[in-house]
C-alpha cells in the first residue's frame, strides 16, 4: 500500500500501547507498592539484564541487516562461545582461550556459509529460518557433547561485589552491580562499532546492499559467499561477547541458549535491521520483564487467583505481540513495502 | 478534465451513435491519483468502460498502466478520485471484494500457485462461489460432493475453452511460459467475472501464441460477455481487438477514443508512438 | 509390470476424484488396514505397542495438524505442543468434572477447546506473515505453559499443573491393556486422517495452498486470507487438541505442563518437515522417523560396541536432527514423502528405467 499518507489516527495504537505500558511502570510507585529505592533498584537490575538481552540481539540483527536471514541459532552461538572460552580457560590463559573460542566462531561460520546458506541461497526466508532452527539443534548437541554439559565459570576478571550509591537520598542506597556497569558499557562500545561500520565502511555497504536484495548484489558483483562468511563471523564474535559478558554474570549452563531465545521479542520492538533497535529493544523487555515479574505477578495472585511467579517466561513474548499488532516493523526498523 | 483528452462523449459519438456511456458505464474511475512516497504514479486519470466492450490501456513503460488496474482490483489505495462499479460508488476497493463485485484479473508476472496442478489452479477461482461448510467437506458428505463435481464441470468447460485438456494434472511451474499465462487467464474466468482485467495478456509471446490468445480473449468477450480491461504493447493487438483505447503518459490520461482515433491523435503519437503503425 | 495405471479409464468426475483412483492403491490400502487390525496385534509383543505404536500414532495426527498449517496453509508455527497440552487439560477437565462422559465425546471437546484457543491466538496474529507469526505462537507456547502451572482452575486445582487419570472406559469397556488403547487410537488416527485428506483435496485445501503459493493473488481471485488461514489454524489445533488429550490419557497417563514443552513444538515442526510438508502421508513418516530415531541411537552403539551416556545420546540425537533438518530442507524439500513418491514412480513404469 501506497505509504504516503500516514495520519495521526493511524499511529494511536501504538500511543495507546505506549500509555498502557508507561502506567504499568508507573504504576508501583504511584500507588506506593514499592519504596522509591526498592523500585529503583528494580528498574536498575532490569536495564542491566536488558543489555545482556541486546548483546544477543546485536548478532542477530547483524545478520538479518546483511542477509535477510533470521538467525534463530544466535542463542546457541552465544552458549557454545561461551562453553568454548569456559573449557578453553581450564588448560590455558583467558586471553589464548577467548582467542581460540573466536576461532571455533570463525570455523563455524565458515561451515555454516559452505554448508547451509550457499544450498539455499534462493529459498524463502522461511526456508532458511528453519534451516537455523536445525543449526540450533546442532550447536547445542555437538557444543555438549564436545564440551560438556555441566554449569562452568568463566572468569573475566570483573567486580562482583555490587555498589551502594546514593546513600543520601534513599534508605540505605540503591544497590547496583558493578559487573552489570561494566558489561553495559562493553555492550556500548560494540554498539557504536557496529554502527560506525555499517554507515561508513564500503564492506558495511555492501551487507546492506545484500540484505535489501540478494541478486541485485550479485549481480553487481558482491560475492555473496564471502560476504555471509564475514557477517556469521562478526556475529560469532558479538556472540561471544555475549557469552563472555552472560557467563561471568550467571554461569556458562545449557539455560543461556534457552534465555537467548527471548532475543527474538527484542529484535521485534527494536526493529530487525536497527542496531540501536536491539539496545533500546533490550532495554525495554528487560526492565519489562524484571518488572512485571516483580510487581504484576503478586498483583495476579491476588487478583486472579493465581500462584506465584514464572511471569518473566513469557512478558516477552506477549509484549512482541502487542508491539506486531501496532508496529510490526518495531520502534526502529524500516517498513517494507511490495509492489506488485 | 484535462484540457488535452478526447471527451468520452464525442468520443463515443464519433465513433458511431453508440448511446451515451455515462448509461452503460459498466466501470468508471474519476480523478484517480495515485503516488508512492513522492512518485506520482497516477495523476487525476478518468475514463470509463463500457459493458461488453474491449477496452485497451497503452502508453510508454511507467505511464501507470499496472497501478491504473491494481487500483480498480483494489491492490492499491488511491489518494484521490472514485471508482464506480455499476452506480456504487467507492473510495477504495479491497481485492477479494472486487472479486466478489465480479472482477477478475491476470497479473503481468504471473501469480499462479506454485505448488499446485493447472486444473486445481483453475478450480481455485471457483472457491468463490463453493459455498459448503468445513464440516460436510471433512466428511464429504452428499452436498459437498456435488458441490465440487458441479464446479470440476465447470472448470473442465475452461479447460477445453483454452485448450489445456492435457496439461490439467501437470504442476503449473513445470509448464512452458505460454501455457501458464493460459492458466492465469482460465484462473480468472474461472470466476465467471463481469469485467476482466488483462495485464499484458500477449507479453512474451510468439505470433501463434499471441493469436492463440487474442482468440481466447475475443472469444471469453463474445461467448460470455465478458467485459474486457486489457493492457497492452502490442499494437496489432490492440488495433485488432479493442472497442476503445486509454493512452496514459507520465500517470495523465492524454487520449481516449477509437483505436482509429488514437492512431491518428498528434499527441499521442508524439509521447508514444514514434512511428505511424500499421495495422494488418 | 505391477503397478501400471493402463486401462484404468475414469468415465465420470466422481470417479477421477476418489481418494484412491488406482486399483493397487486400493488393494494396498485393504491390506494395510488388515495388517494393522489384524496383523500387528498377532505379531508385535505389548510393549513395541505401547512403547513405540501408539506414540507414533498419536504425535501421527498433532503432525498431521501441523503440516495442515505449515505444509498447506504456509504458516509457521512454534507452539503446536501447547495447543496439545490445552486438549489434554481440556479432556481432563472433562473427565474430572464430568465422569462418565463418553470418551469419545472427550476427545471430540477437547479437540474443540484446543481449536477455540488456537482461533483466540490466531485472530490477532495471523495478519502477520512469517518470522513475526513465529514469535506469536511462541508466545502463544510460553503463555499457555504457564497458564497450565500457575492457573488453578485450569488444571482442577493440581499441584503446579501436574495431573494423572484414571483407566478410559469407552462403551462399558474399560481400556486397560495397550492391544485395546491401541485399537482406540488407531481408529481415532484413520478417522482424523481420511478427514485431513478431505480437507485437503477440497476447496478449503485448495485455499490454503493459494495462501502459501501466492497471498496476494489469493485475494485476487475471492479467497479472504485471515479466514482461510484461521480455518487453517483451527482445524490444526484441533488436531493438536485431540493428539494431546489422547497422549495425556493414554500414552502418559499421568503429566505435568513440561509435557507439552517447546522441545516437543520443536520435534514436531522437525516430523513436518523430515516427513514431508503438504503431505498427509509424509506426516506419517515424519512421526515414525522422529520415534523411531532415538531408539536407533539407543541400540545402534550396542551394535557397534561402543556405549554412550545417555547425555551423549541426547546430544547427539540434537546433532542428528539439526543434520537432517538441513538436509532435508536442502535436498528434499518435500521431505520423506516426495522420497516416496520418486519410488513410485520408478515402481510405475518398472522394469523400464524410464
Amino acid at each position: 500500500m501506497p505509504p504516503d499518507s500516514e495520519p495521526l489516527r493511524a499511529r494511536w495504537p501504538l500511543i495507546a500501547l505506549a500509555a498502557l505500558l508507561g502506567a504499568g511502570l508507573a504504576a508501583p510507585l504511584a500507588t506506593g507498592a514499592a519504596a522509591p529505592g526498592f523500585y529503583l533498584e528494580v528498574l536498575l537490575g532490569g536495564l542491566m539484564s536488558g543489555v545482556l538481552y541486546s548483546l544477543v540481539a546485536l548478532g542477530l540483527v547483524l545478520i538479518y541487516k546483511s542477509s535477510g536471514v533470521y538467525n534463530f541459532a544466535q542463542g546457541a552461538m552465544v552458549l557454545l562461545a561461551a562453553l568454548a572460552t569456559a573449557r578453553l580457560s581450564e588448560v590455558m590463559p583467558l586471553p589464548a582461550a577467548i582467542g581460540g573460542a573466536l576461532l571455533m566462531m570463525v570455523g563455524l561460520a565458515w561451515l555454516v556459509e559452505r554448508l547451509v546458506l550457499r544450498p539455499l541461497v534462493n529459498q524463502s526466508p522461511i526456508v532458511v529460518f528453519m534451516a537455523t532452527l536445525g543449526i540450533l539443534y546442532f550447536i547445542e548437541g555437538f557444543g555438549q557433547l564436545v564440551l560438556g554439559n555441566d554449569i562452568y565459570k568463566v572468569d573475566l576478571g570483573l567486580p562482583k561485589e555490587p555498589a551502594i550509591v546514593a546513600q543520601r537520598w534513599f534508605d540505605g542506597g540503591i544497590l547496583i552491580s558493578r559487573e552489570d556497569l561494566v558489561a553495559a558499557g562493553i555492550a556500548a562500545a560494540l554498539v557504536l562499532a557496529l554502527a560506525l561500520f555499517f554507515q561508513r565502511t564500503a564492506t558495511g555497504r555492501a551487507l546492506r546492499a545484500v540484505a535489501d536484495d540478494q541478486q541485485a548484489a550479485q549481480a553487481i558483483g558482491i560475492p555473496l559467499g564471502r560476504i555471509w562468511f564475514i557477517v556469521w563471523s562478526v556475529a560469532g564474535f558479538v556472540a561471544l561477547v555475549a557469552g563472555l559478558v552472560w557467563g561471568s554474570k550467571l554461569g556458562v549452563q545449557f539455560s543461556l541458549a534457552e534465555v537467548a531465545l527471548k532475543a527474538l521479542p527484542v529484535v521485534i520492538l527494536g526493529g530487525l535491521t536497527s542496531v540501536p533497535g536491539a539496545i533500546v529493544g533490550g532495554l525495554i523487555i528487560g526492565v519489562g520483564e524484571k518488572m512485571a515479574e516483580v510487581f504484576l505477578a503478586p498483583a495476579l495472585t491476588s487478583g486472579l487467583g493465581v500462584a506465584g511467579g514464572g511471569v518473566e517466561n513469557w512478558f516477552a513474548y506477549v509484549l512482541a505481540l502487542l508491539f506486531l499488532l501496532v508496529r510490526p516493523e518495531g520502534l526502529f526498523g524500516e517498513r517494507n513495502i511490495e509492489r506488485v | 478534465m484535462p484540457p488535452d483528452a478526447n471527451a468520452t462523449e464525442a468520443g463515443a459519438a464519433r465513433a458511431g451513435g453508440r448511446a451515451d456511456p455515462r448509461c452503460h458505464a459498466l466501470l468508471e474511475v474519476r480523478d484517480i491519483s495515485l503516488s508512492f512516497g513522492g512518485v506520482r504514479a497516477l495523476e487525476a486519470v478518468s475514463f470509463d468502460v463500457i459493458e461488453h466492450e474491449v477496452r485497451a490501456i497503452i502508453g510508454p513503460n511507467g505511464a501507470g498502466k499496472s497501478s491504473m488496474l491494481n487500483v480498480i482490483n483494489g491492490l492499491y489505495e488511491p489518494q484521490r478520485g472514485q471508482i464506480w462499479l455499476r452506480g456504487r460508488c467507492f473510495d477504495r476497493m479491497r481485492p477479494h471484494e472486487a472479486a466478489r463485485m465480479g472482477i477478475a484479473r491476470t497479473f503481468q508476472s504471473l501469480a499462479l500457485f506454485g505448488g499446485m496442478s493447472v486444473l486445481d489452479n483453475i478450480m481455485a477461482g471457483r472457491n468463490l462461489r463453493m459455498r459448503t461448510g468445513l464440516l460436510a467437506q471433512a466428511l464429504r458428505i452428499g452436498p459437498a460432493e456435488r458441490e465440487e463435481i458441479a464446479h470440476r464441470r465447470f472448470a473442465e468447460g475452461v479447460i477445453d475453452f483454452l485448450e489445456i485438456q492435457a496439461h490439467r494434472r501437470t504442476a503449473v511451474g513445470q509448464l512452458p511460459y505460454g501455457l501458464q499465462k493460459r492458466v492465469d487467464l482460465g484462473r480468472a474466468l474461472a470466476m465467471e467475472p463481469s469485467i476482466l482485467l488483462l495485464d499484458e495478456p500477449t507479453a512474451g509471446m510468439n505470433l501463434e501464441e499471441k493469436q492463440d490468445m487474442c482468440r481466447f480473449i475475443l472469444s471469453a468477450n463474445d461467448e460470455f460477455g465478458t467485459t474486457i480491461v486489457l493492457i497492452e504493447h502490442d499494437m496489432g493487438v490492440v488495433m485488432d481487438i479493442s472497442d476503445r483505447v486509454v493512452v496514459l503518459d507520465h500517470g495523465r490520461k492524454i487520449g481516449d477514443g477509437t483505436p482509429e482515433q488514437i492512431r491518428s491523435d498528434r499527441g499521442v503519437i508524439d509521447a508514444y508512438l514514434g512511428v505511424a503503425h500499421d495495422a494488418a | 509390470m505391477l503397478y501400471r495405471e493402463n486401462g484404468q479409464f475414469k468415465t465420470s468426475y466422481r470417479a477421477d476424484q476418489q481418494l484412491l483412483p488406482v486399483v493397487q492403491d486400493r488393494w494396498l490400502m485393504l491390506g494395510l488396514l488388515a495388517f494393522a487390525y489384524l496383523g500387528l496385534p498377532l505379531l508385535a509383543s505389548e510393549f513395541v505397542i505401547r512403547a513405540l505404536i501408539v506414540p507414533f500414532l498419536i504425535l501421527a495426527i498433532a503432525v498431521i495438524g501441523l503440516n495442515i498449517l505449515v505444509g498447506y496453509c504456509g504458516q509457521i508455527s512454534l507452539g503446536a505442543a501447547a495447543f496439545m497440552g490445552a486438549g489434554a487439560y481440556a479432556a481432563y477437565n472433562l473427565a474430572v468434572r464430568l465422569p462418565g462422559m463418553n470418551f469419545l465425546i472427550v476427545l471430540l471437546l477437547a479437540g474443540l477447546a484446543a481449536a477455540a484457543v488456537g482461533v483466540a491466538f490466531g485472530v490477532p496474529s495471523l495478519r502477520i506473515k512469517g518470522l513475526y507469526l513465529a514469535v506469536a505462537t511462541l508466545a502463544a507456547q510460553f503463555l499457555l505453559d504457564w497458564l497450565f502451572s500457575h492457573v488453578k482452575w485450569l488444571t482442577h486445582d493440581s499441584p503446579s499443573g501436574s495431573v494423572s487419570t484414571a483407566t478410559i472406559e469407552l462403551f462399558g469397556v474399560p481400556l486397560q491393556s495397550p492391544l485395546r488403547k491401541y485399537f482406540l487410537v488407531l481408529t481415532v488416527v484413520c478417522t482424523l486422517a481420511l478427514i485431513a485428506k478431505n480437507l485437503v483435496r477440497s476447496h478449503a485445501g485448495r485455499a490454503w495452498m493459494a495462501i502459501r503459493d501466492m497471498d496476494l493473488a489469493a485475494e485476487v481471485i475471492g479467497i479472504r486470507p485471515l479466514h482461510a488461514k484461521l480455518s487453517a489454524f483451527a482445524v490444526s489445533s484441533f488436531y493438536a487438541g485431540v493428539a494431546g488429550a489422547l497422549w495425556g490419557f493414554v500414552h502418559l497417563g499421568s503429566w505435568e505442563p513440561a509435557a507439552f514443552d517447546i522441545d516437543l513444538s520443536f520435534n514436531l515442526l522437525f516430523m513436518v518437515i523430515i516427513g514431508g510438508m503438504g503431505s498427509i502421508l509424509g506426516s506419517f513418516f515424519g512421526a515414525a522417523f522422529i520415534v523411531l530415531l532415538p531408539l536407533f541411537l539407543n541400540q545402534a552403539p550396542r551394535w557397534l560396541g561402543v556405549s554412550l551416556s545417555t547425555a551423549a545420546q541426547s546430544n547427539l540425537e540434537s546433532m542428528i536432527f539439526g543434520s537432517l533438518i538441513v538436509f532435508f530442507l536442502i535436498a528434499e524439500p518435500r521431505g520423506l514423502a516426495s522420497l516416496w513418491a520418486k519410488g513410485r514412480q520408478k515402481l510405475r513404469i518398472w522394469p523400464f528405467p524410464h
